[in-house]
């Protein structure tokens, strides 16, 4: 901009150049509007002042990936004309019940500022805050265009606030409400929306438990001609899916409810017509109790499948592998580890197009010998799955030689996500530490943007992710490492490192120190059940101002321990609204 | 009897271990005595390596009567299952390990009659969903088809027990424990009343099943 000015002043007043010379605004805010990465767009906004503001005038989403890096006074300020939200608030390890009730990243003051600033707003998206029925009926009443909303991991609503959704939300196309800790009491909301309603695109209650009206639910889904993504919830019998897929053909995304159903024959073959009418079905979820029996029913619906997710139905081995026999364009495929490693081998077998793996275990928390997957399995998916490149891997046993010929067979791993579940267990049959693996993954997979380590880990696994992990953005540790040296390795070695969250390792002040420039080019660290003082955090909080520094005390704990830290960088300034239960330094 | 190989792992010579683990992982079977030096393994960085799965200080009998079964991937061990199938609750859970979100958790205990199924002779146990299933030839049919696959798999030295037709009773005889805690003949009663008062489901070999009524056909129900 600055030479165009300049050329400005030096040449002769062409008509060229008058047009081309001073670049209008307006024209180069319709220019940046035909960006839409927000980090493309962060880029552009620091070329110079008028892309700046022509950047900011012209943004209509942002993505907030921590909700206390920034306020809502600041970025209503900054961007006048947003449409669209997505804010993710607690850490991600208060999945696993680590992060104490009451955190915060509660959504309502943000709701407050929008409902001021933004009031033509039109999508939320929402990932681990802290919603209230409040904020929900504030949100139906106070945006008149809103069009989405979508949460994930969210806590402390209930189907009451689904109900003042569904009844004011007059241009709603997406209600997505997934994984959620929500207080079902009812499934009357489903009723709320008003028979005039013909706009929804997308309704995902799968996570709910209640009895939905199916009435009400039939005619909501003949009314809505667009709909193109219906998850229901166990609570929806199989002739009643059949009946609600014979009034809506046109779906994309399907997620049944539950399987299990003594079908006579009628019912079952009406039930395999309707799958069979549903040309368009490429997502298939649900399947809660799925019986066998009733399987084969999907059949052909398998054959156009790109993402199957079978990860609440404990299917068998060979019940599973029946079924992926008849799904050869997978793309994504989601299983519990009841399949095991006769169902991988099936995967490998027959799905050469599958890039997405992720097993869960349908037994985690038992003492006793379950038996899952092994290394085998995974092993035998690489075989015959050469396009895989993001996995998440439950299982009871690894060896450093699996993985090393996995990721030779699959080198364009992105996401590697290894969860070997007893904490601190070596290679099953050399006896040794899991470190060759990952370095293995980090030598051979160069895009690897995420990675999650387990295993018994000396500092050599970390050496290895510094040295060899140059587009690593999230880290994931947990039992592992010897000393500080680990995690200074990572810190000092990998560049593109964005989140960096450690449990239970020997990772004491001198590492935490050793990150001190680094944090602010990161959006958190999280380090619990590590060796981090008190009086280190504070260290840390007085030389990085710009730094956040969070602790979170145990009841009797020892005081100068820091048990859970959180260490985040944003420009809002501590925040106001922590519990007793969390000190910010 | 039970076999201890103490493996251990090259670091173990280190220093000291910044650890501050305070969580004890033992297990074994009722009675036996544990010795202090038993202290969490992950923290000492020993590894008790008694079972091909390197669980931690798991010991586990199985015995084959005159065989001997040997680990698949070459590791012999001789281990029992032991008759009431319980382990001693000693076991204190991680908190928030494996990584698995309460969510799945709850849902996928509120959705199915999982069982465990145990079968003598094998180190392994399997859940079943009774659920999906809608008869005892069902279940059987499923149950054969799991342990058939497993006992066909590993190396040469195991040997080979499939089990079709030793369901019938000669071989293989069905128990399973009620909610009463009393271990009882499958088939006995209806198969709803079965898949609502059963826990866990035993395979014990005809020579053991003592106490209990002669082995017989299933009902069908």
């Amino acid at each position: 901009m600055e030479s165009e000015s300049k050329r400005k002043k030096e040449s002769p007043n062409t008509a060229e150049l008058a047009v081309t010379a001073s670049f209008p605004d307006e024209v180069l805010e319709i220019v940046l509007s035909l960006l839409t990465s927000h980090r493309d767009r962060s880029s552009v906004s620091l070329v110079c002042k008028d892309w700046y503001r022509a950047e900011r005038w012209s943004r209509t989403q942002v993505f907030i990936g921590n909700c206390y890096s920034v306020s809502p006074e600041i970025l209503t300020r900054r961007f006048p004309n947003i449409r669209s939200v997505t804010l993710k608030g607690k850490p991600r390890f208060s999945d696993f019940n680590l992060v104490p009730p009451n955190w915060g990243a509660d959504i309502h003051a943000w709701l407050v500022a929008f409902a001021a600033k933004y009031p033509f707003l039109e999508e939320l998206r929402l990932k681990r805050m802290a919603v209230s029925d409040e904020s929900l009926e504030f949100l139906a009443s106070n945006f008149p265009n809103f069009k989405l909303l979508s949460l994930l991991s969210c806590d402390g609503f209930s189907t009451d606030g689904l109900a003042a959704i569904a009844t004011h939300c007059k241009n709603l196309t997406e209600l997505d409400i997934q994984e959620n800790g929500i207080e079902d009491s009812s499934g009357s909301w489903l009723s709320c929306f008003p028979e005039s309603f013909t706009s929804l695109e997308v309704l995902n209650f799968a996570n709910l438990t209640s009895e939905v009206n199916t009435d009400a639910l039939e005619r909501l889904v003949s009314r809505c001609k667009s709909l193109k993504v219906l998850k229901v919830n166990k609570s929806i019998s199989l002739e009643q899916l059949q009946r609600l897929l014979v009034r809506a053909p046109q779906l994309e995304e399907l997620g049944t409810g539950s399987f299990l159903q003594d079908l006579t024959a009628r019912p079952y073959a009406d039930l395999e017509s309707a799958f069979n009418n549903c040309k368009n079905i490429h997502t298939l979820s649900g399947l809660w109790e799925a019986v066998p029996l009733y399987l084969p029913a999907l059949y052909n619906s398998c054959a156009n499948l790109t993402f199957l997710n079978l990860s609440y139905t404990a299917l068998q081995s060979g019940e599973f592998a029946k079924l992926v026999v008849h799904c050869p364009r997978l793309r994504r495929l989601w299983v519990l580890d009841t399949v095991e490693d006769k169902g991988l081998e099936a995967v490998g077998s027959n799905c050469p197009l599958l890039e997405e793996l992720r097993v869960f275990p349908a037994d985690p928390f038992d003492e006793e010998i379950i038996h899952g997957v092994t290394e085998e399995g995974f092993v035998a998916v690489s075989f015959g799955c050469r396009r895989l490149h993001y996995v998440l891997y439950f299982c009871r046993q690894m060896t450093n030689a699996a993985v090393a010929t996995i990721v030779q067979n699959c080198p364009n791993f992105t996401h590697f996500r290894l969860c070997i579940m007893t904490p601190g267990l070596p290679d099953y049959l050399t006896n040794e530490p899991m470190d060759e693996a990952f370095g293995a993954v980090v030598k051979t997979c160069s895009k690897l943007q995420r990675l999650s380590v387990s295993g018994l880990l000396t500092d050599l696994t970390f050496e290895y992710i510094g040295k060899y992990a140059k587009n690593l953005e999230t880290l994931s540790v947990a039992f592992a490492g010897r000393s500080d040296r680990g995690m200074q390795c990572v810190l000092e070695g990998c560049p593109k490192l964005r989140k960096l969250e450690i449990r239970d390792c020997p990772f004491g002040n001198e590492a935490l120190l050793s990150g001190l420039e680094k944090y602010e080019s990161m959006r958190s660290l999280w380090m619990s059940a590590c060796n981090v003082t008190m009086n280190a955090c504070r260290r840390l909080a007085k030389q990085m101002p710009r730094l956040n520094v969070e602790v979170m005390k145990e009841d009797g704990s020892d005081d100068s321990q820091a048990d859970k830290v959180y260490i985040y960088r944003t420009v809002a300034g501590p925040r106001r609204d922590a519990p007793p239960s969390v000190l910010t330094l | 009897m039970s076999q201890d190989t103490t493996v251990d792992s090259p670091e173990s010579s280190d220093g000291a271990s910044l650890m501050s683990f305070d969580t004890e992982l033992t297990l074994g079977l009722p009675g036996e005595s544990r010795s202090p030096a038993r202290a969490p393994a992950f923290a000492q960085g020993h590894k008790k390596n008694c079972t091909k799965r390197g669980f931690m200080e798991t010991v586990i009998d199985l015995n084959l009567g005159t065989s001997h079964i040997s680990m698949p991937r070459g590791q012999n061990s001789e281990s029992r299952v032991s008759g009431t199938g319980k382990y001693p609750a000693a076991k204190a859970q991680v908190t928030g390990w494996p990584p698995v979100r309460s969510f799945r958790k709850k849902t996928l205990e509120g959705s199915s009659k999982l069982v465990k199924v145990a079968v003598d002779g094998a180190p392994y146990l399997r859940k079943v969903d009774l659920q999906i299933y809608s008869s005892y030839q069902d279940l059987f049919r499923a149950l054969e088809e799991m342990f058939t696959c497993f006992t066909t798999r590993g190396d040469d030295n195991m040997e080979e027990r499939k089990l079709t037709g030793a369901l019938n009773g000669r071989e293989y005889v069905p128990t399973y424990e009620d909610k009463d805690d009393d271990w009882m003949l499958l088939g006995d009663v209806p198969w709803k009343m079965f898949v609502e008062s059963c826990k866990r489901i035993r395979l014990m070999k005809s020579s053991e099943a003592v106490g209990l009524a002669a082995p017989r056909t299933p009902t069908n129900c």
